[in-house]
C-alpha cells in the first residue's frame, strides 16, 4: 500500500520529466519546429533572462495587483448579494432573472464596452476580473445558503437574532465551503480575464507580454507567460485550499 | 389550557397529532390558523422562549462555548455576564473540558447538552423542549433526563417538553397533557405526584410509577387504534 503510493508519486513527479526530455530531443533531431516549439532549455534560457532584467517580475506583480482589486470589488458585492438571494426568496426573485440573462454572455465580448466606459487605465481591468468573479461567487453563495439546513435558521429566528447576526453567525459560515468553491472557479475566471483584458488594452501585465511577444514574433517569452500563468493558477489554488483549512475549523474531518 | 410558572409541562401524544406543530408556533417559527397563545412576562428583557430542538441544532461551525453563548449574544448581554452566565451553564451540563471543541468533536448526547445549556443560558420565561432525547440511546437518555432534573430543580424555569416516551412523560412532568390522534385536541391532563428532586432510576421501582404508566397507555392505546382504524391517515406532519 505504501510503496504503492510512493511508485504513484514517483511516476507522477517523473512524467512531466520524460515529456520536457522528449520535447527537447525532438527539437534538436528536428522532428518538431523550434519555431513553434522552442526546446524547453532555450525557454528556460529567456525565462533566466526576463528574471534577470526584472521584467517578468514587473509584468507579474501588475497583473496580480488588477486581479486582487478585481477580486475585492467583485467578490464582495457577490457575497453580499448571493447570501441576501439564499435568505430571501424576494431579493431571489427580483435577482434571479438578471442573473441567469447576463451571465452567459461572454466577458470577453464587453471588453471594448468596458473599455470605452472605463479607459485604458487599471479600471478596465479591474472591472474586468471582478466581472469574471461576481457570477461564481453569486451563484455559488446564493445555492450555499440554500442548502443550510433549515433548522440553524430555525434557532436563529428562535433566539431572537437581528439581521447581521443571521448574516454573519449563520449564513456566512454555513454557506463558506460553498462560498470558497465559488472563490476558486473565480481565481481561474479571473485569471483567463486578466490576460485577455491586458493583450488589448493594457501596455502592462502578463497578457501584454505574451501579446508584445507575438508581435515581436518572440517565441520562448509566450512560452514563458504562459507556464507563468499556469503556475499563478497553481501557486492561487494551492493557497485557497490552504485557506479554506484555517477559515473552517469546524468542518467535519473529510 | 393554562400552564402555571415555574412548572415542568408535558404533553404526550401519538405520531402525527401536531405535538411538533403547536411547538414550532409557540416557538415563533410557525403561524397558527386559528387560536392565540398568551405569555406572561415577568420582565420584558427576557425573551420569551428558548427552543430546544429535536435534531442536531448547534452549529458546527462554532465552539460549544459560541454555542451556548448563541442566544445572550442574540441579545447583546454585557461580555461579562455572558462570560459569568456561559461558565455556569456549562458547569452544570458537564461541558466545562469541551468549551472549546467543536460540534463534530462530541456525541450525540454532548451535543444535546450544548442545546440544552444554549436554552437555559438564555434565561426565557418559558423553555420549549421538542422531545430532545428522542434520538440518543436508553443509557444517554437516562442520563441526561437525570441532568435535565438537576439544572432544572436549581433555575425552576417553565418547561414545555414534547415526547412520545411515557415513561419520559412520567420521569420530568409536574403535569401530562395528553393529546388525541390527528386532529391533536386535549384528551385529558394528569397531575404526577413524585416529589422533587427526583432520581431517574429509583422513582420506576415505585408501583405508583406503574400504575401511572398504565393509565396513560390506556388513554394512548384508544387514541393509537382510533387514528389506525381512519383511513386514509392524515398527512403525519410533525416529525413526532
Amino acid at each position: 500500500m505504501g510503496s504503492g503510493l510512493r511508485t504513484d508519486r514517483l511516476i507522477s513527479l517523473l512524467s512531466p520529466m520524460v515529456f520536457l526530455l522528449l520535447w527537447e530531443i525532438s527539437g534538436r533531431a528536428g522532428f518538431i519546429n523550434p519555431q513553434f516549439f522552442p526546446m524547453p532549455s532555450s525557454i528556460f534560457d529567456r525565462f533566466v533572462v526576463l528574471v534577470a532584467n526584472g521584467e517578468l517580475l514587473k509584468h507579474v506583480s501588475v497583473s496580480l495587483q488588477r486581479l486582487f482589486w478585481g477580486f475585492v470589488v467583485g467578490a464582495l458585492p457577490a457575497i453580499v448579494f448571493g447570501i441576501a438571494m439564499g435568505l430571501s426568496t424576494i431579493v431571489r426573485a427580483m435577482m434571479a432573472p438578471l442573473v441567469a440573462a447576463t451571465y452567459p454572455l461572454p466577458k470577453s465580448a464587453i471588453l471594448p464596452l468596458i473599455l470605452l466606459i472605463f479607459g485604458y487605465g487599471e479600471a478596465s481591468k479591474i472591472v474586468m476580473v471582478a466581472m469574471g468573479v461576481f457570477y461564481p461567487i453569486l451563484i455559488n453563495t446564493a445555492s450555499g445558503v440554500r442548502q443550510i439546513p433549515s433548522i440553524y435558521l430555525d434557532v436563529g429566528t428562535n433566539f431572537n437574532a437581528s439581521r447581521t447576526m443571521v448574516f454573519f453567525s449563520i449564513a456566512l459560515p454555513g454557506a463558506l465551503p460553498s462560498i470558497l468553491a465559488g472563490v476558486q472557479l473565480g481565481v481561474g475566471m479571473g485569471l483567463i480575464l486578466i490576460t485577455i483584458a491586458e493583450m488589448i488594452g493594457a501596455n502592462s501585465g502578463i497578457g501584454f507580454m505574451i501579446w508584445r511577444a507575438w508581435q515581436t514574433l518572440s517565441v520562448e517569452t509566450m512560452y514563458v507567460g504562459l507556464l507563468t500563468i499556469a503556475v499563478l493558477g497553481y501557486v492561487l489554488t494551492t493557497a485557497l485550499v490552504e485557506m479554506e483549512r484555517w477559515l473552517i475549523p469546524g468542518r467535519r474531518p473529510a | 389550557m393554562n400552564i402555571a410558572d415555574g412548572s415542568f409541562f408535558v404533553i404526550v401524544g401519538p405520531s402525527g397529532c401536531g405535538k411538533t406543530t403547536l411547538l414550532r408556533i409557540l416557538a415563533g417559527l410557525d403561524q397558527p390558523t386559528e387560536g392565540s397563545v398568551d405569555i406572561d412576562r415577568k420582565s420584558p428583557a427576557k425573551p420569551i422562549n428558548s427552543m430546544v430542538f429535536q435534531g442536531e441544532s448547534i452549529f458546527p461551525w462554532m465552539t460549544v462555548w459560541d454555542n451556548a453563548a448563541f442566544g445572550l449574544k442574540a441579545r447583546r448581554v454585557a461580555n461579562a455576564e455572558i462570560t459569568d452566565t456561559v461558565k455556569y451553564f456549562l458547569d452544570r451540563t458537564g461541558l466545562t473540558p469541551f468549551a472549546d471543541a467543536f460540534p463534530h468533536q462530541l456525541s450525540g448526547g454532548m451535543k444535546q447538552r450544548v442545546s440544552i445549556a444554549r436554552a437555559f443560558a438564555n434565561d426565557p420565561e418559558i423553555l420549549l423542549m421538542d422531545e430532545p432525547f428522542s434520538a440518543l440511546d436508553e443509557q444517554n437518555k437516562t442520563i441526561l433526563q437525570q441532568e435535565l432534573l438537576r439544572i432544572w430543580d436549581e433555575t425552576r424555569k417553565t418547561v414545555l417538553f414534547i415526547t412520545h416516551s411515557v415513561d419520559e412523560a412520567i420521569t420530568l412532568g409536574d403535569q401530562i397533557m395528553i393529546m388525541t390522534a390527528a386532529p391533536g385536541r386535549l384528551k385529558s391532563l394528569l397531575t404526577v405526584p413524585f416529589e422533587r428532586p427526583r432520581n431517574v432510576i429509583e422513582m420506576r421501582a415505585n408501583p405508583e410509577y406503574g400504575t401511572m404508566v398504565r393509565e396513560i397507555w390506556q388513554y394512548l392505546a384508544e387514541e393509537v387504534s382510533q387514528s389506525n382504524a381512519v383511513a386514509p391517515r392524515k398527512q403525519d406532519i410533525s416529525n413526532g
